[in-house]
């Protein structure tokens, strides 16, 4: 009893809360979290806002704030008169008419309806202030100063628009149908692309992992050549096959490639593999017991394909359904190619900015080019987290039977898919080994020689040799590095959800929108980082940035397999916790860290968009160089440098293969235990 | 913070380059000249002048307006040799080229200046439009050869012509500003008008259709003289066709940037790119050259190729670009494809 008493007579007044002291490891994991956070700041989203700012940016014709005076023959000055004040007596502009884009000119004259360059008469003018600029002929004049011209030289007088911010840009855009023609466009060439390559990729997929058929191994990889090459190179491909000269032309039936048709098919050769390795990844999980419940139960098969593949299979098709969606759309270099007439919003930036020089215009498009992209990544992002495992301890795991009759005709499918992708690389060989394809077709090497050709040479190879071993080497480091230090890290939730958000957000950015706000962002004198600007660094940096989500959901992934319990154990052991990285977590991972360096890689040699506007001649790159040799009209060199990038390719994933099965030997023997 | 970190920054680089090449002046050069051409320019101009050199940023002439107007504010370029007049002439308006009278400047024909003294560029030689007519397959389409830019609206040419899209290529842009300054602003677009129906594409690029014409992928493809006589050195079944009407034409340029940090090496490159060495270098592509007396026809063009160039105003298509585009835009394009 007394025992009692004293303890109540002694309660403590209640503590702060218990909360974990951070170690020194704590420390340093945040302080990487943070150095890779900024990095990804500074890399992505500052860029955006820039990019964001720079589509309000809009011109117009201020005319309140130039005066002229008009004189008589004799040269008796009338009185000096605003130009909005003309304006408003006159009516002859109206707000919308004085809005323009930064090449926009008005001449003054217009506020003379009896104006004439041959009249005696003289003319002054001036600007109110010194940014109230206007040319004469094309010379800049920014002063205040009146500026005495005769008649003849007044007519060659044209004010300059003047920058504001607002949404004019937005209402021009949408106020012009050969500009928002394109949003319908995109969208229909994504969508009827999806369709076709899910429909392809499904089959194959299905073929692969649930049926007995020969060959599996052969077709799965002829199903990744695409990822190997640019997206650009089937349209090349197609020109041969379907265009005016095609060998294959007459299968059109008088329609042209030129257009829808040639992105479509271009479309479905390159987003296959991206399908395919979705689909097939969710297909190759299935539980033999609910197999096993339908056949006991006397469904049919199509019956037990529609209630217990599909819904199996489910998330995997919405996934793929808006990778490709997203691909296609944000694709520039097929429909550069082999588009034609049919305007689609990638190359409208292209168009805006290469073309017209107005950037203001092209950042509009991006920003709209940016809405399917980011809708279809966080509805992707939805479906995926209400996914649930389908395998738990009890499953059974699938076992396909053979099925003579069912097999062939899923041969017959894998055959046909698998001549889709190999006559179009088949058909680039041949076009880079003709000498003048449709009237000499003597075999030549000629198309090699692409320091004769524009587009930068075999420096252009080289240059994107180097440039995508970089992204190799430190995107990998950079992404894995974020990805441990994110996933091991104790505490620090609001850091770490902002990191993650951060590393999700290039799956949503089209390499093209990321190409146009680098140039914004660094190109700007009072950015620091300006010093990168036309170098290697920032070529590997946005190829990096371009492609880190996959690369961290992938270390993620192989992260979360590694026990929690190593930190723990390690820290009561003393050990700091980059000992431990070193010694367990790497050598565990390193197979992953292999898949990333490579996907890194691959990507960085075929990538177009984003480099597109970030290259100088010193860093031209071997993809680029395809866009601009067949911007050219060389086609067949194109073609060429095109297969440069294919052999390149193929040997960086051979080489990977194989260093792959030594370390997994070596390193991985515990797996199998 | 930030200026003394550029600050620091740009004098690394600077170290860094010139551990590179002491005593040598580096200039930056932004060209559109031909790719293959690039070493030969450098090299006949380090034969006089090996102390400078001459770092190269080449592209086509749509990328490296678009990266001169980009780096407006922090300009890289020191010299622009070998860019279209018409581009000049968009950073002239911007203020952004260093007036400079070259040594010989006399020489040149007056249409190969700026009309400015002293001069903000000066000419090198003229590029020109031309017609790639495909002779094998006009054939087994059984047309004829025009020899007008007129002939090019009849209805037998339907569906078989390419041309250059004038709102991303500067020679698509000369072909339309040259219409409306041969016709008639009216009578120009109701000739466009007609000839729309024929066109089978607008391309992004000025040498892309006498490609496309030269490989058979259609019978007339509206280019430019230089690429039409490579394309027919190369082996293609190609007339080149100067319409009689005359021809709409450009000019490749030299200026000086405003505020390079080279100016001495840069008005010696300009000095030189006007020097009777660099008119007979032009001269080895390019028939006509700024001065007029080295000008010297070149294989498979016309021999009166240079008569046939039309009076262009360069300041009137410069300052009603942007108002031509728009207008085009509106008639032509975005709409469904002509069959």
């Amino acid at each position: 009893m007394s025992g009692a008493s004293v303890q109540t007579a002694t309660a403590l007044p209640p503590g702060r809360d218990t909360r974990l002291a951070v170690d020194r490891d704590g420390w340093i994991k945040r302080f990487f979290v943070i150095v890779i956070g900024l990095y990804l700041v500074g890399a992505l989203a500052l860029p955006l806002y820039a990019m964001l700012s720079k589509s309000f940016v809009t011109y117009s014709f201020d005319l309140s704030r130039y005066e002229v005076m008009r004189s008589d023959a004799e040269g008796n000055w009338g009185p000096a008169r605003s130009l909005a004040a003309i304006n408003d007596e006159l009516g002859r502009f109206t707000p919308q008419d004085l809005a323009s884009n930064v090449n926009g000119r008005l001449a003054p004259t217009e506020f003379f309806p009896d104006f004439s360059f041959r009249s005696p008469e003289r003319w002054r003018i001036r600007g109110l202030d010194a940014e109230s600029h206007y040319l004469v002929g094309l010379d800049l004049i920014r002063s205040d100063e009146w500026r005495e011209l005769d008649s003849n030289t007044f007519r060659r007088v044209n004010l300059r628009p003047l920058p504001k911010t607002g949404m004019d840009n937005y209402s021009a855009y949408f106020s012009n149908p050969a500009l928002f023609g394109s949003i319908g466009n995109s969208v229909t060439i994504a969508a009827i692309s999806t369709v076709i390559t899910l429909f392809l990729a499904f089959g194959f997929a299905y073929a692969i992992n649930r049926t007995c058929m020969r060959f599996k191994s052969t077709f799965r990889m002829i199903a990744m050549m695409p990822i190997l090459v640019p997206s650009l190179l089937p349209g090349i491909a197609l020109v041969y096959m379907f265009g005016t000269q095609g060998y294959l032309t007459p299968l059109l039936m008088g329609h042209s490639i030129y257009g829808p048709i040639g992105i479509v098919i271009g479309s479905v050769f390159f987003t296959f593999p991206h399908a395919f390795l979705i689909i097939s990844t969710a297909l190759s999980i299935a539980d033999q017991r609910q197999y096993e419940a339908a056949e006991s139960l006397r469904a049919s098969s199509w019956r037990t394909f529609w209630t217990v593949t599909i819904p199996g299979a489910r998330y995997g098709l919405i996934s793929a359904a808006f990778v490709t969606f997203t691909l296609v759309i944000t694709d520039f270099g097929l429909p550069k190619v082999i588009g034609g007439q049919y305007n689609v919003l990638a190359v409208d930036i292209y168009k805006q900015v290469i073309g017209q020089q107005n950037f203001e215009m092209g950042a509009v498009v991006s920003v709209i080019l940016l809405v399917p992209a980011v809708l279809a990544f966080v509805v992707d992002r939805i479906v995926t987290r209400r996914q649930v495992s389908l395998l738990s301890a009890r499953s059974v795991p699938f076992q396909p039977r053979p099925d003579r009759k069912a097999d062939r005709l899923w041969l017959l499918w894998c055959i046909c898919v698998a001549l889709f992708i190999t006559s179009i690389i088949a058909t680039c060989q041949a076009a880079a080994l003709i000498r003048f394809w449709p009237y000499d077709l003597t075999p030549t090497l000629a198309n090699y020689d692409f320091n004769r050709m524009d587009g930068g040479g075999w420096a252009a190879y080289w240059n994107s040799l180097q440039m995508a071993g970089w992204t190799a080497v430190v995107g990998t480091v950079i992404v894995f590095t974020g990805a441990y230090m994110v996933e091991k890290i104790d505490g620090f939730r609001s850091g770490r959800t902002l990191f993650q958000f951060l590393a999700m957000l290039p799956m949503a950015i089209p390499g093209m929108v990321l190409g146009l706000a680098y140039i914004f962002f660094f190109n700007d004198p009072a950015n620091p980082a300006n010093v990168i600007y036309g170098t290697m660094v920032i070529l590997v940096v946005s190829t990096v940035t371009h492609f880190y989500t996959v690369g961290h959901l992938t270390a993620l992934t192989a992260l979360k397999q590694i026990d929690a319990e190593f930190e723990p154990v390690a820290s009561s052991l003393r050990q700091p916790f980059w000992r431990l990285f070193g010694r367990v977590t790497v050598p565990v991972c390193l197979p992953t860290i292999l898949d990333i360096s490579i996907y890194m890689f691959v990507n960085a040699m075929t990538t177009v968009s984003a480099v597109v506007f970030l290259y100088s001649t010193k860093t031209a790159l071997a993809s680029v160089a395809v866009l601009n040799m067949d911007d050219a009209g060389t086609i067949a060199p194109a073609a060429a440098m095109g297969m440069m990038i294919f052999y390149t390719n193929a040997a960086a994933r051979i080489l990977h293969a194989m260093a792959s099965r030594r370390i997994m030997r070596r390193t991985q023997a515990w797996r199998v235990r | 913070m930030t200026k003394y970190l550029t600050g620091a920054l740009a004098s690394l680089a600077a170290v860094l380059l010139a551990s590179t090449a002491i005593a040598q002046t580096e200039l930056t050069v932004y060209s559109a000249i031909e790719a293959d051409d690039l070493e030969k320019y450098a090299a006949r101009f380090n034969e006089d002048h090996p102390d400078i050199t001459i770092n190269w940023v080449r592209d086509s002439t749509g990328i490296v307006t678009a990266k001169l107007l980009a780096e407006k504010n922090n300009p890289v370029a020191d010299v622009v040799w070998g860019l279209a007049a018409t581009s000049l002439l968009v950073l002239k308006a911007e203020g952004m080229l260093e007036p400079y009278e070259p040594a010989g400047l006399d020489r040149l024909d007056p249409k190969f200046r700026d009309t400015d003294t002293p001069p903000a560029w000066v000419g090198m030689d003229a590029w020109a439009a031309a017609i790639c007519f495909n002779t094998v397959e006009a054939e087994k389409h059984g047309l004829t050869a025009p020899t007008s830019w007129k002939d090019l609206a009849d209805p037998q040419y339907r569906g078989h012509i390419v041309m250059p899209h004038p709102a991303s290529s500067g020679t698509g842009f000369l072909d339309v500003s040259s219409w409306l300054q041969l016709f008639g602003e009216e009578e120009g677009w109701a000739y466009m008008d007609a000839l729309h129906e024929n066109i089978k594409e607008y391309q992004h690029s000025g040498s892309k259709p006498c490609r496309h014409a030269g490989a058979g992928e259609s019978v007339i493809g509206i280019s430019f003289e230089f690429r039409a006589s490579r394309t027919k050195a190369d082996g293609a079944p190609i007339d080149i066709i100067v319409p009689s009407e005359g021809i709409g034409w450009d000019m490749e340029a030299t200026a000086i940037i405003a505020g390079t940090a080279n100016e001495e090496a840069a008005k010696t490159l300009v000095d030189w790119s006007v020097s009777d060495k660099a008119m007979e270098l032009y001269n080895e592509g390019y028939a006509l050259v700024a001065v007029p007396s080295i000008s010297r026809p070149v294989e498979h063009l016309p021999e009166d190729f240079a008569s046939m160039l039309i009076d262009n105003d360069f300041e009137w298509a410069a300052n009603n670009r942007s108002a031509i585009l728009d207008e085009w835009t509106k008639r032509y394009d975005g709409k469904s494809e002509a069959q």
